[in-house]
């Protein structure tokens, strides 16, 4: 009938309707159906500062290894509280403009962490700062390319109190006259690194994830960075302090010199009483003269969370202080939220 | 092959339903873990096609066979019957004829009689009688030279020399990034900072090098099959200088931070890719009215793939850029869709398009089926297309896109075993050649990687394996199987046999060889350093380790990556000279050695 062994024109025209109808039922339905989509009511507008830093994400290639969505398995939840649902992306996505398109920020390698949250879990712009000079000043096994084109060095006579100095340690620069100030470029790109922040879902349903092996033989149902996990078993707080806190205090304890303050043989750290520790951790803090701040964590961990890790700092690279348990770090936490309240 | 089909259509049956299986939220969690190193898994289902692969050959074999046994009775029936039927002096005759015949000795000099060796007229060209070189089979030589147009040749090898130049190119920066992941601060020059650099690197591959290559080797396969003449040289050239602008400045904008917002193999901006699309029109136009001026009745089924490619491609390019369905995570639906269709619309099935010419031409014997070809041609247009969203399993997209991805990648198996079945039954009774042959190897090792890479591929789509291969460097491994395994494989088996066609030069055979055995071998070691690596880590994220340590765990893979890396690049350079020493002009045709012409005649 068609014969289309010997009619090119049959031939064509069937191959391309075939394809044109395939590609509208599987990607151009699809994707205008998800023009509906919404924002969630308290999810913010990106600033102007973050758009750029934006751009400046898209244009170095950041989405080829840092994804940005927490998938609905279990293994995810490192990176979210909940799994990225299609409102979460409703400003980041838009069209940049006339000559590029909505970004493509999801990814499909991680090679280096998901972002979907990055800005509770690393909320200090220095840290950030210090990242983007040269990601092995705060970790060290990082492969993450280094970006000092995004600095200046300035001379240590010339610089202005607007100019956000960064402190390089001396492997990575050593001009004792120069001082390393970060460009608009790199400020925006952390302004925008900082604003990823999971929006919380209004009601009480949160979409749940997808369970592994190990919860399901506890009998425990996986719930979303539950905070209230109390049959949960002892936690490792080195693998937490690990996950959490090395970026900054590193592995070892000894924290950054004019950056961030080592947890060794610090006075805080080894006094009896955790009190002053746990409400740090809680709500963040920026006493120190030369630190930068610390951004709070009481949202983040849960109290055994908060025990486990803060144990294990008190126990560690020469640290000789009483552990931590759970009633304290929740007694610091009710006291905490009494004072606020007030 | 009634038969075949039904097999397929079973595994087709009973796979969507693994597959499916795995959609169910609380299934089948459990197996996975307590056998780690899920390749187990994998092997066992790669085994099994190949076993069905196999019993599916013997059957048809059986097949043909008792039918070549009936027409064996059939024949000595008739034999008898005619025996029977014979007149008694018929007899006599045919005994007599008989006798004569056992009594029949050789003289021994039937064959040369007793002149002297002499080649009058120079026919003989190359004597190797040199008993020092026992390691190697002597290549066959390529048949001679083709009476081709000139204009069509140099417009082949044009587009086969810029092609060449990208691949060298653009695995000049493959390589390049390899080693960044083992020194990171290489250099701290914007312009060859990773992020910028790899989106050149699989650029220029794919539409510089690859494309380029394929369309320049389509050009012959479009006036040979059509017995004509292109429709117009003109265009063939305005398609040329397009691509290669496209490329050129596509990069430049990439090196310089601009670009079209990091979806893989889209981040050309649209004023460079309507460049590429421009192209594509043209190459279309062209090939279309040649074929519409063949001087034979059918269409060949190559030219069935190769228009296909190219109005699918087109079609493709413009949903992708189109703006108004992008926002949000619609561009993610596209995205999807454009990346696994980029592969698999345009490079699979325009390469597809290549093999269902080459292999048979250069095996001198037709295509095994016909009608396999016809099916994996529109069975390919039916899955390929439907399974982009398995890119993005587990990811916010609907729910419903994903499994319908899942599913269409496990009806992937129907065009890609009836691909693979009758390129192998192509191949079949010619094995031998290839000992003798420096086209087929290529041949052979892509048509395994399109089995192997694509069924792969199929697999990884399940939600149970996507859980662990998915964001890590696995999805590398892959890519590179079937990117390198399947397309340049082929790529370079077409080229090594048709080039020395058009020029009348032949490569240096030890040349060859260690261009195939150091890009085998080199992909090898890549795919397999990023398949067990990948796999690690991905456990390494199951079991909840700190981000860190998989970086940690990763790096003697990426440093075993880096050395596979280099010998696919090595191979590169070799595979350029070969091109130079097929396509150049300087000596004449002639490739006798002159001691040995001296010998003979002296």
């Amino acid at each position: 009938m068609l014969d289309l062994h010997k009619n090119l024109k049959n031939l064509v025209l069937l191959s391309f309707i075939g394809f044109a109808g395939l590609s509208t039922i599987v990607a151009i339905i699809p994707a205008y159906q998800l023009e509906d989509v919404q924002p969630l009511p308290d999810e913010p507008k990106l600033t102007q500062n973050q758009r750029d830093g934006l751009n400046t994400y898209i244009a170095n290639g950041c989405a080829a290894c840092h994804t940005q969505q927490v998938r609905n398995i279990e293994m995810d939840n490192m990176w979210g509280k909940r799994p990225s649902i299609p409102s979460d992306y409703y400003y980041s996505k838009q069209r940049m403009d006339l000559w590029r398109q909505s970004p493509s920020l999801l990814g499909s390698e991680r090679t280096g962490p998901d972002l979907t949250n990055v800005g509770n879990r690393q909320a200090a712009q220095q840290w950030h700062l210090l990242h983007m000079y040269n990601p092995r000043t705060v970790v060290k096994e990082s492969v993450m390319p280094a970006y000092p084109w995004m600095f200046e060095e300035v001379d240590s006579s010339m610089v202005t109190d607007n100019d956000v100095v960064v402190p390089v340690p001396k492997e990575f620069f050593d001009k004792p006259h120069l001082k390393i100030v970060a460009k608009p470029e790199v400020l925006n790109l952390v302004a925008y690194l900082q604003s990823l922040k999971q929006t919380e879902l209004p009601g009480p349903q949160t979409p749940k994830f997808i369970p592994s092996i190990k919860e399901a033989a506890q009998g425990a149902t996986a719930e979303a960075g539950s905070k209230s996990g109390s049959t949960a078993p002892a936690l490792d707080g080195a693998k937490l302090f690990s996950q959490t806190c090395a970026a900054c205090h590193q592995q070892n304890g000894q924290g950054l010199p004019g950056a961030f303050p080592p947890l060794a043989g610090s006075d805080i750290a080894n006094d009896k009483d955790p009190k002053l520790m746990i409400e740090i951790v809680l709500q963040g803090y920026n006493s120190l003269p030369n630190y930068g701040p610390m951004p709070p964590f009481g949202d983040q961990l849960s109290d055994e969370e908060i025990a486990a890790i803060l144990t294990h700092e008190r126990s560690s690279w020469g640290n000789d202080a009483p552990a931590v348990t759970a009633e304290e770090v929740k007694k610091v936490r009710e006291f905490v939220a009494r004072e606020a309240a007030q | 092959m009634r038969k075949g089909n039904y097999t397929l259509l079973t595994a087709f049956i009973l796979l969507s339903e693994y597959a499916t299986a795995q959609g169910n939220e609380t299934v089948s969690t459990e197996n996975w873990l307590t056998s780690p190193g899920i390749i187990g898994t994998i092997v066992l289902i790669l085994i099994v096609f190949f076993v069905a692969v196999i019993i599916m050959l013997v059957k048809l074999n059986s097949y043909i066979e008792k039918y070549k046994d009936r027409q064996v009775l059939r024949k000595n029936e008739e034999l008898r019957k005619e025996l029977i039927d014979l007149e008694e002096s018929g007899i006599d005759s045919l005994l007599e004829q008989r006798k004569k015949a056992l009594k029949y000795k050789l003289s021994g000099e039937e064959l040369g009689g007793n002149h002297l060796a002499l080649d009058k007229k120079g026919l003989v060209g190359k004597v190797e009688g040199d008993p020092q070189n026992p390691m190697f089979d002597e290549k066959k030589r390529a048949t001679p030279q083709l009476h081709v147009p000139e204009p069509l040749k140099k417009i082949v090898l044009y587009y086969l020399g810029t092609a060449t130049f990208w691949l060298v190119f653009g695995t000049t920066v493959g390589e390049y990034l390899g080693m960044k992941f083992m020194w990171p601060d290489m250099d701290h020059v914007s312009w060859l900072s990773f992020g910028r650099l790899r989106p050149v690197h699989t650029n220029t591959v794919f539409w510089g090098w690859a494309s380029l290559a394929m369309i320049g080797l389509a050009y012959f396969v479009i006036a040979r099959t059509s017995n004509t003449k292109i429709h117009s040289y003109k265009l063939a050239w305005y398609g040329l200088i397009l691509i290669n602008l496209s490329v050129f400045l596509g990069n430049w904008c990439l090196m310089a931070g601009i670009n079209n917002g990091g979806g893989e193999y889209r981040e050309y901006i649209w004023p460079v890719m309507i460049l590429f699309a421009a192209a594509l029109v043209i190459t279309f136009i062209n090939f279309y009215k040649t074929v519409a001026r063949r001087k034979v009745p059918e269409i060949y089924v190559s030219n069935w793939y190769l228009l296909a490619a190219l109005i699918w491609t087109t079609v493709l390019t413009v949903i992708a850029y189109w703006p108004t369905y992008q926002s949000g995570l619609g561009e993610t639906v596209i995205q999807g869709y454009y990346m696994h269709q980029g592969v698999g619309m345009w490079f699979m099935t325009f390469t597809l398009g290549l093999i269902y010419y080459y292999l048979p031409s250069s095996l001198n014997k037709p295509i095994y089926s016909y009608s396999l070809g016809v099916l994996a041609f529109w069975t390919q247009m039916l899955f390929y297309t439907m399974i982009g969203t398995h890119h993005f399993i587990f990811s916010p997209l609907p729910w419903w896109l994903q499994t319908v991805a899942i599913i269409f990648s496990v009806g992937m198996f129907i065009p890609v075993i009836a691909g693979t079945t009758n390129f192998l039954m192509t191949m079949r009774g010619s094995w031998s050649h290839i000992s003798k042959s420096y086209v087929l190897p290529f041949f052979l090792v892509g048509v395994i990687f399109y089995f192997v890479g694509s069924s792969q591929g199929s697999v990884q789509a399940f939600r149970f394996t996507n859980y662990v291969w998915h964001f890590t460097d696995f999805n590398v491994a892959h890519s590179h199987m079937t990117m390198y395994g399947i397309i340049c494989f082929i790529l370079w088996a077409c080229i090594y046999s048709i080039v020395p066609k058009l020029t009348g030069r032949e490569p240096k055979q030890v040349w060859v060889g260690a261009h195939f055995w150091l890009a085998f071998i080199g992909l090898f070691a890549y795919m397999m350093s990023l398949m067990v690596g990948g796999t690690l880590k991905g456990l390494s994220w199951l079991d909840g380790h700190p981000f860190i340590e998989s970086v940690i765990l990763m790096k003697p893979y990426w440093a075993w990556r880096a050395v596979g890396g280099s010998l696919m690049f090595l191979s590169h350079l070799i595979f350029a000279y070969n091109l130079y020493s097929m396509a150049r002009k300087s000596k004449p045709v002639t490739d006798a050695h002159p001691i040995s012409v001296t010998k003979i005649t002296a």
